[in-house]
């Protein structure tokens, strides 16, 4: 039987240096990406058309509706109005990425799924990233803190957002 | 037996299509014009209809989901019909959702899963029947199965959570019968389906079964999903209603990166409304959605305005009233009983007169219309798009290409909203005519996707139609409604008009029809070249809110109570004939209760001498009957807070309350939101609105914190949810509003009106 080749370690003077990369990076969902295309290419259409992560929606274009949330550096922020140029080096992450890595729910999926926070559903990965912004900065949200997400819902699912991110607080706070 | 079942639809159906003792049963074509007729066509049921509900040797069940689901959650409470029956435990079944089912019938198509429709709540009415005698006709075979295998009589059997146990505690699963049972011939009779007294799953609260895809992100989509290479279409409409196109220079977007090709389209002569393009159009064929979304933006072109001008709703409201006064007026008489124009007429009688006036509603759906085709115009067309008629895509489909049934496919995943836009297909008409053209070699057969934006999305629609009420009503002595009139005013369907009404908008037996002995119901169209569709609970919508507006305004000019003039006139629980969906009869009895059921809740003895505003609506629509009461607070400068909203629905058995009270909460934003913010409006011939800056959906912090919804318990057979809670809504809440601010709006939308006569 053939004795597979061992590679020979060439000479340091030989090894060339990488070029240069092209583009830029970002982290979206733990993973880094590489993007070479266009800087000016909005980070909704990055993410839906380039890597088809569809759980960010496309609803306005205009930053009016909140269907395309996204957290970036764990904040809330429309993804339709950010460019991927402007995001180098920074944490994306949608609701795809707001899971545990084990694939087991974050409270706030889990409550949305207990009130049964869905009509047609397509407004509530939106709302559900927004949800997470808010509740990293109160953790105990007032009606108030709920109101100001302004997410629109055509189905109006209103009462058991708000239910749902009332019951992941409580969730969240008794985990400690 | 499986292989046929399976083999057309979704991947992971693929891979059951070789499980070994499967029982499946489907329901074979069941034309919506016929009565469903399961247990005749279930005889073929075990060879090659679709897939209602299979059970594998594993013990999972799959159940079917035949109707296109946009958020009414029918995907989730028609499966629970069959599970019902069948005794099955929820746990274990999958529920999945069935593409459109068609096949050839000698040159005719031969729908496989009845009417596949969804819209005037009429899903869960239907399958009443049919769904629970499928999963009824599969546990009384698997008893047979069980009874064979234990030797014990069926009868002695007892079935518990997809398990038969025999009277000695002996249990054998369901899926351990399935094999056995599939070999079985079918009984000569339909199983006796379930008493209610017997239901474990009708009537328990169950969440969506596709809550965990949308909170995941992984629920795909029409507008999500891809097939392959997949161009992006992005099209520049015509901004005329009946306009054309004049001049074009595509010079600079074939420039920008990423561009494919420029492509002109034109409706389709002698093509109805929704079964071809809305308006001649522009569409860039992209790469990707945002090279097709810059291309658009280089597009240089001029558009003409139709031949007749778009008037505005003020010039719609002159030509009612001229229609109104006029004796040459072309009307149609929709219910006359007794002599109420006499009434009216009569010297000294008191009358009481009121105008109303309705805008234009655009559908605005949260998924902004899209359409994946992939077209061989030999061999095959695939199609991805919500939908609530599926049939009609076909139908589109099927003319443009000449493909066979077999060789078409028309998926319907679950829809971001409807509410009546989907029930057109303009946007699959377009991809279709993209896919037709003639397409440089490299981009032939490759798979496209329209994609609609917002700003295309309210200027291109079949929009609710705007109306005009002219109501009058003659009071005796005893403050008693002895005579109505109402006049309404809406744009004709065929154009110009008089060609043919729209007739679903000429609610015949709405109330008061039936109440007051002297009733009399006047149509008149109006002219206007600007495309009317159906929108979620027309035409009931803008006739609650005239008549239930009305009924308070009567109340006030007696000083009467306005909850004892409606009991006054629903008077003793009674049938009344009615004629349309819900009918044939209404009971006032159960209307009366509804009613009673919020003005308790809320409180309604503080009518009078509340600070706040409260105001009352009831109706009665496709079978279900529903109040609203909501108090609003005057917070000075024409700003209205909602502070409570009730709402009482008896739809009889609800089969899902959880998902009920779900329509029925969302439909009363929706029907709010409408009411106090929204209208699409024309100037200079072209929509005005662009986005939910000037459509303004409300946020959370503009509707109440919750509304407080009311089930009446019922086992009369279910009436659907979907529109139910729409059109008490709004003229509870102009009621209400009356109370607190002393402002009677009779012009929609509210707040505007509230600012201007404030």
């Amino acid at each position: 039987m053939q004795q597979p080749q061992v590679l020979q370690t060439p000479p340091t003077s030989e090894i060339k240096p990488e070029p240069i990369r092209e583009g830029m990076e970002l982290v979206v969902n733990g993973k880094r990406f590489r993007h070479t295309g266009d800087e000016a290419l909005p980070l909704l259409w990055y993410l839906r058309d380039v890597l088809r992560l569809t759980g960010a929606k496309y609803g306005c274009d205009e930053g009016e509706c909140g269907f395309c949330t996204v957290l970036v550096d764990g904040k809330a922020a429309q993804a339709c109005r950010l460019t991927v140029g402007k995001l180098a080096n920074r944490h994306v992450t949608t609701v795809e990425g707001l899971s545990n890595p084990d694939g087991s729910l974050h409270p706030l999926q889990q409550a949305w799924i207990d009130e049964d926070a869905v009509l047609c559903g397509y407004c509530q990965p939106g709302q559900l990233m927004a949800a997470a912004d808010l509740l990293t900065r109160k953790p105990d949200p007032s009606d108030a803190d709920i109101d100001r997400i302004g997410t629109l819902c055509r189905c109006g699912s209103y009462p058991r957002v708000r239910k749902a991110i009332k019951r992941a607080a409580k969730a969240m706070r008794d985990a400690g | 037996m499986t292989d046929t079942l399976w083999l057309s639809r979704r991947r992971f159906l693929k891979v059951m299509a070789g499980t070994a003792g499967a029982l499946v049963v489907g329901i074979g074509s069941v034309r919506a014009e016929e009565p469903p007729m399961p247990l005749g066509l279930l005889g073929d049921a075990w060879s090659q209809v679709g897939p209602y509900l299979r059970i594998d040797a594993d013990g999972r069940i799959f159940i079917g989901a035949r109707d296109p689901d946009n958020g009414e959650g029918t995907a989730t409470s028609l499966p629970r019909l069959i599970a019902e029956e069948l005794d099955a435990d929820w746990t274990r079944v999958v529920v999945v959702p069935l593409g459109l089912g068609v096949e050839d019938g000698n040159g005719e198509p031969r729908w496989l899963y009845g009417r596949q429709r969804s819209g005037q709540g009429d899903s869960i009415p239907t399958a009443w029947t049919d769904m629970r005698q499928a999963g009824a006709l599969a546990r009384s075979m698997l008893l047979q199965a069980a009874a064979q295998r234990l030797g014990v009589a069926a009868g002695q059997l007892r079935v518990e959570n997809g398990s038969v146990i025999a009277p000695d505690g002996r249990r054998v699963t369901y899926g351990q019968l399935a094999e056995a049972a599939s070999k079985l011939p079918v009984p000569d009779t339909a199983p006796r389906v379930k008493t209610p007294d017997r239901f474990h799953l009708i009537g328990q609260p169950v969440g969506d079964v596709d809550a965990h895809a949308v909170v995941t992100g992984k629920l795909i989509y029409a507008i999500d999903a891809a097939d392959g290479d997949t161009m992006v279409a992005v099209l520049s409409r015509c901004p005329y209603p009946g306009g054309t196109l004049d001049t074009v220079d595509t010079g600079d977007t074939l420039k920008v990166k990423g561009v494919l090709q420029v492509i002109q389209l034109q409706p389709e002569a002698g093509q109805g409304l929704g079964m071809t393009a809305l308006a001649p159009a522009v569409a860039v064929l992209a790469e990707d959605t945002w090279s097709a979304l810059e291309g658009r933006k280089k597009l240089k072109l001029s558009w003409k305005p139709g031949a007749t001008p778009i008037p505005t709703l003020s010039d719609l409201e002159k030509q009612a009233q001229v229609s109104f006064d006029g004796p040459d007026a072309q009307v149609t008489v929709v219910r006359d009983d007794g002599d109420a124009v006499g009434l009216l007429k009569k010297k000294g009688a008191r009358r009481i007169d009121a105008t109303y006036v309705q805008p234009w509603i655009a559908h605005a759906v949260a998924e902004p219309l899209s359409c994946l085709v992939r077209v061989d115009p030999d061999t095959s067309a695939v199609v991805t798009t919500a939908s609530q008629a599926p049939r009609d895509a076909y139908t589109i489909v099927q003319r443009m290409t000449g493909l066979r049934a077999s060789q078409i496919r028309i998926d319907v995943p679950r829809g971001g909203g409807a509410f009546g836009r989907r029930l057109l297909h303009d946007h699959l008409a377009e991809a279709m005519i993209i896919a037709m053209a003639e397409k440089p070699e490299p981009l032939r057969n490759r798979a496209i996707k329209v994609m609609w934006t917002r700003d295309e999305d309210l200027a291109h629609d079949a929009w609710r139609a705007p109306t005009i009420h002219r109501m009058s009503a003659t009071i005796d002595q005893r403050k008693g409604i002895t005579g109505w009139v109402q006049n309404m005013a809406s744009p004709n369907r065929d154009l110009p008009a008089p060609a043919r009404p729209w007739m679903s908008e000429l609610v015949q037996d709405a109330m008061p029809a039936g109440l007051v002995s002297n009733f009399r119901s006047n149509w008149y169209a109006l002219d206007t070249p600007v495309p009317r569709g159906e929108w979620r609970g027309t035409p009931h919508m803008s006739h609650a809110f005239a008549s239930e507006s009305f009924i308070d305004e009567i109340a006030n000019a007696l000083k009467a109570n306005p909850l004892d003039v409606r009991l006054r006139l629903l008077g003793e629980p009674r049938q009344l004939p009615y004629r349309g969906p819900g009918g044939p009869t209404v009971d006032t009895g159960r209307l009366v209760n509804v009613l009673r059921q919020v003005a308790d809740r809320i409180g309604w003895q503080r009518w009078l001498h509340s600070e706040t505003g409260l105001g009352l609506a009831c109706y009665y629509v496709n079978g279900g009957y529903v109040a609203h009461a909501i108090e609003v607070a005057n917070k000075g400068n024409g700003q209205i807070d909602v502070i409570r909203a009730v709402c009482a629905v008896d739809v009889g058995q609800p089969v899902n309350p959880l998902g009920l009270e779900a329509q029925v909460m969302g439909g009363t934003f929706d029907a709010l939101s409408t009411a106090m913010n929204l209208s699409i409006t024309f100037r200079d011939g072209q929509v005005q609105q662009k986005n939910f800056r000037d459509y303004p959906i409300a946020n959370a912090a503009q509707m109440p914190n919750d509304v407080e919804v009311i089930i009446v318990p019922s086992d009369a057979a279910p009436a659907g949810a979907s529109v139910l809670a729409m059109p008490t809504a709004a003229p509870a809440l102009a009621n209400a509003v009356f109370r607190a601010t002393a402002v009677r709006v009779r012009r929609l939308p509210l707040l505007r009106e509230v600012a201007r006569l404030s």
